[in-house]
């Protein structure tokens, strides 16, 4: 289970980035933060990986407080972060050192399998699309048997065609073993292909405007009635006041349904 | 010296005449200069046949002198190289991570770099006599700061995200150093060793020739002194060759370490 209790965060330069968030994820959820750009998503994001944290308030996993990245959660950012210099398995086995040879081989072998890279062991990153180099991203999330993913806008670089397919294929990640997904998106159809449960923030500070509970089954199709009806309620929900002009970039907005 | 093009794989390079053609023009020139000068259009005084080139190269090597020359330059520049080698890496390396180091020396390191370190010569020559040690300060310096340059920058154009995935990993300071920060700087610290040591020549060259005993540049200025015009295109032929291998040294470098690298072919 993972908490986040009060969570505020005031940057050094007094910019009061979150305030009082509240939320709980129990275990296999997938959990999406959307908002506008700059509204505090990729701040939380940070402070539940233990990179950054709170000014005040806390976040803890089965009741043990977040001091630091913590070995059970994985990470998946917009840009894959693979080292140039390591062959993909090597980028995939970089936090693995602690575990034997054998063992090792063992695990990249089967995460490549589950992103279906299994023949590009040995490439450079270099040689890799972008869709490609994010799966090997998640491999490397995954070869660690993380309970909690969190991905800040995992998808958002690519084109919609792959951005679509890697939608379909992290759902099918999720349902070989039922990680807890908390995953931060600016693009609206994402967030209810994929989530249980939608927050909304709204920036200045940063705070949980909304949370839509998205009980249609999966697989869910983008086409239906009831998703339409979802997307536009979701849209409605995201402060799309003209003040903010970046606005239009906002996945699915003016697509025009 | 150093701007490297690299060719785009291209389908002539399988034939074996691609590796012959660029020796077209430089054969046919040497041709052309051994010409000329056995008809005595070119004065012997001005520039000797290549094949009296050749030979002074040859009575040198026998008499043991070549050798003596080239060694006790290639010691001086390979100190030189190592003193000011040394003083850049560390440098380029301590300011390159350290934020509170760089305000402190970054600032007169690049005044410093300002000077020419050639324009240093006469205060060199006031300091340490003409001895060696001038040499090789004047190589040390010439040596250090590509290579402070390069590293520091190196260092500081490191993706930002790779750092903090080396933390999402729990790395420490010495592991996030040597398996993030410095692969990752490698390219640029390559960049500014071959610089280094085109450099590192260069001052050498120029060194040797206003003040020396012994070494290469020696070699030439004596010689001039006693009209050898074949002597010293030889050595001035050894001062490209020894560029040369430098280069290739590097070169060879950047091949088994940065084969990541975009700079690089992949097979
Ligand atoms: N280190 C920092 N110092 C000061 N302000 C920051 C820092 N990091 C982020 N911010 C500010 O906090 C706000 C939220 O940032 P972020 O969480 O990245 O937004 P989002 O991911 O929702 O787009 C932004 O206005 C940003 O400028
Ligand atoms: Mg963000």
């Amino acid at each position: 289970m993972l908490h986040i209790k009060n969570v505020h965060k005031q940057f050094d330069n007094g910019f009061l980035a979150l305030e009082g968030i509240n939320l709980s994820i129990r275990p296999g959820e997938i959990v999406s933060l959307v908002g506008t750009s700059g509204c505090g998503k990729s701040t939380l994001l940070r402070i539940v990986a233990g990179l950054d944290f709170p000014t005040l308030g806390e976040v803890s996993i089965d009741g043990e407080p977040i001091t630091g990245p913590h070995p059970k959660v994985g990470l998946i950012f917009q840009e894959a972060r693979l080292m140039p210099w390591l062959r993909v398995a090597e980028n995939i086995q970089f936090g693995l050192s602690h575990l034997s040879r054998l063992d090792r081989q063992e695990r990249t072998e089967a995460v490549l399998r589950k992103v279906h890279l299994s023949n590009f062991a040995e490439a450079l990153p270099r040689q890799l699309s972008g869709g490609m180099a994010q799966r090997v991203a998640i491999a490397r999330a995954l070869v660690t048997q993380p309970d909690i993913l969190l991905l800040d806008e995992p998808f958002s670089a690519l084109d919609a065609f792959t951005r679509t397919q890697l939608q379909d294929h992290l759902l099918e990640i999720w349902e070989g073993d039922y990680p807890t997904l908390l995953l931060v998106t600016h693009d609206v159809e994402e967030a209810l292909v994929l989530s249980d449960r939608i927050i909304v923030l709204r920036p200045h500070p940063g705070r949980i405007h909304r949370e839509l509970r998205i009980d249609l089954p999966r697989p869910r199709r983008r086409s239906s009635l009831e998703f339409q009806r979802l997307k536009e309620q979701l849209i409605g929900e995201l402060d799309l006041s003209p003040a903010v002009p970046d606005l239009v970039k906002l996945g699915g907005v003016g697509s025009g349904g | 010296m150093t701007t490297t093009l690299r060719h785009s794989p291209s389908r002539l390079s399988s034939l074996p005449w691609d590796r012959v053609i660029p020796w077209v023009v430089p054969a046919g020139l040497i041709l052309l200069w051994q010409i000329l000068a056995q008809v005595g259009v070119i004065n012997s005084r001005i520039l000797p046949a290549p094949t009296d080139v050749v030979q002074a190269a040859i009575r040198l090597t026998l008499s043991g002198e070549l050798f003596k020359h080239v060694t006790i330059s290639t010691w001086r520049a390979v100190v030189g190289f190592l003193i000011g080698g040394s003083i850049g890496l560390f440098f380029g390396v301590l300011n390159g991570v350290s934020r509170p180091a760089e305000l402190l020396a970054d600032s007169s390191i690049q005044m410093i770099r300002n000077i020419p370190h050639l324009a240093m010569i006469p205060l060199v020559i006031l300091w340490f006599g003409i001895g060696d040690e001038a040499r090789i300060f004047l190589v040390a310096l010439g040596v250090l700061f590509p290579i402070y340059v390069n590293t520091f920058y190196g260092i500081r154009a490191i993706d930002p995200g790779l750092i903090e995935m080396g933390r999402v990993y729990g790395l420490g300071r010495r592991q996030l150093f040597s398996q993030v920060i410095l692969p990752g700087a490698l390219p640029s610290i390559l960049v500014g060793l071959r610089y280094a040591l085109g450099n590192m020549w260069l001052t050498l060259i120029v060194a040797e020739t206003i003040a020396a005993s012994s070494g290469i540049g020696y070699m030439a200025m004596n010689a001039r002194e006693f009209m050898q015009t074949d002597v010293v295109v030889v050595a001035i032929l050894l001062y490209a060759l020894l560029g040369k291998l430098a280069d290739s040294a590097v070169r060879w470098l950047e091949k088994v370490t940065i084969a990541w690298h975009p700079s690089q072919k992949l097979k």
